[in-house]
């Protein structure tokens, strides 16, 4: 059965144009899926609408044949493109590290943390840094299927590779299910088991979400 | 025969003031003796690792840092000396810099008079044919930045250094955000113009794409350049590349089998290593 259902979502900022149209696929329990699509055709907005953030205006998203549970630990987690823009700046990196549980020490040594960066603010370590913290709190067992919404496009090959390489593992051992976007198609070739392409809508010009 | 030297740096340091807890003033350092050279004609990718002060380098040289920055060493434009005030005359002019975060664009100016700036109206129709080269509605011209998606506003920030007839373009991570197509379009543009005689600094994290299009590959590490390597280097298995650091980032390429090296000690992953001048280990403490 599938754990993920998108059935006909529509979703359009306020009244702007339809961002996205009549979207439908579904995702099997501990697959790897990567979407691809060109810039500005509303993948971003898909992650939003299926992690709950945003509300799709038409059609339903099912969790396990269910909408999406309103309260507790959101079984969908979300990593967004920007580590610096999903951090909060007046928080030490300690607090949004545990913000909802302390992670597990195979996470923290993996992740290569280092508790010298507990105690510093978000503008104090790199990009790369930061996209560790943000990995290591959602990397939770609550955590059934992780969005990695371009993850790591703003990290060098090492750390890309470091990174990917952890979030795969650790995928396959706790039997998380993944759903990447990218624009990357090496990249899809690699870390997904199917690559999905959003379909060509209207093509989309305005798009908020992504600032 | 080698094409003229646009621009030389040499023995750039950039570092930072501040001020601690204590109101005592503390210094960090972020580019330590950093020599590069640009000719005309000639592509350099800058690659490297997020947090190694590429962005830095760029911002040095346009003369846009923060107050708190001190710099030392010299830099020369065509032979003569980049004080502030011969960058302030050729900024813009001479030097295109395209930026890497949208958050250069004025969140307050439609986007198409931006692209003009201070021109004047005699660039609109440049600016219309760099929209339309890079797949942009003219209608976007009247859209504000919190308007587009992050690949439009990229293209946005390409469509600035197109309509400046300078001879030097420095961009910093022009392609994140852009799909395949329209990142090669824009680095063959790049190519164009180099070929036309201009000098360009493509700082990247897309080593693949920057290949298509470099003359040379910067590998910038903490500060510094532990290589610069011709393109030609970058082939097989790597092997071609001196330092070890070079080819960690090679061959941890989604396209050359994502690997990372671990300490044989510790198992760390070498994301997480030390890196010098001779090499790169683990910080663990075995060899």
């Amino acid at each position: 059965m599938a754990i993920l259902e998108v059935k006909h979502v529509d979703f359009r900022y306020g009244s702007g144009p339809w961002i996205l149209k009549d979207i439908s696929f579904s995702v099997e329990e501990g697959e790897r899926v990567a979407i691809l699509g060109p810039s500005g055709y509303g993948k971003s907005t898909l992650a939003k609408v299926i992690a709950g953030y945003l509300k799709p205006a038409g059609g339903e998203i099912l969790w396990e044949g269910k909408p999406l549970p309103a309260t507790g630990f959101c079984p969908i987690q979300l990593i967004y493109q920007h580590p610096e823009k999903a951090l909060n700046p007046r928080w030490k990196m300690k607090d949004s590290l545990e913000e909802a549980g302390v992670p597990s020490e195979e996470v923290l040594t993996e992740m290569g943390i280092q508790e010298k960066w507990y105690q510093r603010w978000p503008n104090e370590l790199s990009g790369g840094e930061l996209q560790r913290f943000c990995v290591a709190r959602v990397l939770k067992p609550e955590t059934r299927l992780l969005i990695c919404d371009e993850m790591t496009t703003m990290l060098d090959a090492i750390n890309q590779a470091h990174i990917w390489n952890f979030v795969l593992a650790y995928a396959k051992k706790h039997n998380m299910t993944l759903l990447a976007i990218t624009h990357n198609r090496y990249l899809a070739n690699q870390v997904a088991t199917r690559i999905l392409r959003i379909p060509e809508l209207n093509h989309v010009e305005v798009d908020q979400s992504s600032l | 025969m080698e094409n003229e030297v646009l621009l030389e740096v040499q023995h750039l340091s950039v570092g930072f003031e501040s001020y601690n807890a204590r109101v005592e003033k503390v210094f960090f350092n972020a580019i330590t003796d950093l020599n590069l050279t640009v000719r005309k004609g000639e592509i350099v990718a800058i690659v490297g690792s997020s947090g190694s002060g590429k962005s830095l380098l760029a911002h040095a040289v346009m003369n846009i840092l923060p107050d708190n920055a001190r710099t030392g060493g010299k830099m020369y434009y065509k032979g003569e000396l980049l004080t502030p005030e011969v960058m302030n005359r050729l900024r813009g002019r001479q030097i295109a810099f395209i930026p890497q975060s949208v958050a250069f664009l004025d969140p307050l100016m439609q986007v198409g008079d931006q692209v003009v700036g201070t021109l004047g109206e005699k660039a609109r129709a440049l600016q219309q044919k760099a929209f339309e080269h890079f797949g942009l509605k003219q209608s976007v011209a009247q859209l504000y930045p919190f308007q587009l998606s992050g690949g439009m506003a990229r293209r946005v920030l390409l469509s600035t250094s197109y309509v400046a007839e300078t001879e030097m373009i420095i961009a910093d991570e022009p392609t994140p955000g852009l799909d395949l197509k329209i990142a090669i379009e824009a680095l063959k543009d790049f190519r164009v113009q180099a070929d036309q005689g201009k000098g360009v600094i493509l700082i990247t994290h897309d080593i693949d794409l920057a290949l298509h299009v470099a003359d040379k590959i910067a590998i910038f590490y903490d500060g510094r350049v532990v290589e610069t390597a011709d393109t030609q280097t970058f082939r097989g298995d790597g092997q071609g590349l001196k330092h070890p650091y070079s080819r960690a980032l090679f061959n941890a390429l989604p396209q050359n089998g994502f690997n990372l090296q671990r300490c044989p000690k510790c198992g760390a992953t070498c994301a997480t290593w030390n890196v010098d001048e001779e090499g790169m280990r683990c910080g663990c403490g075995d060899s």
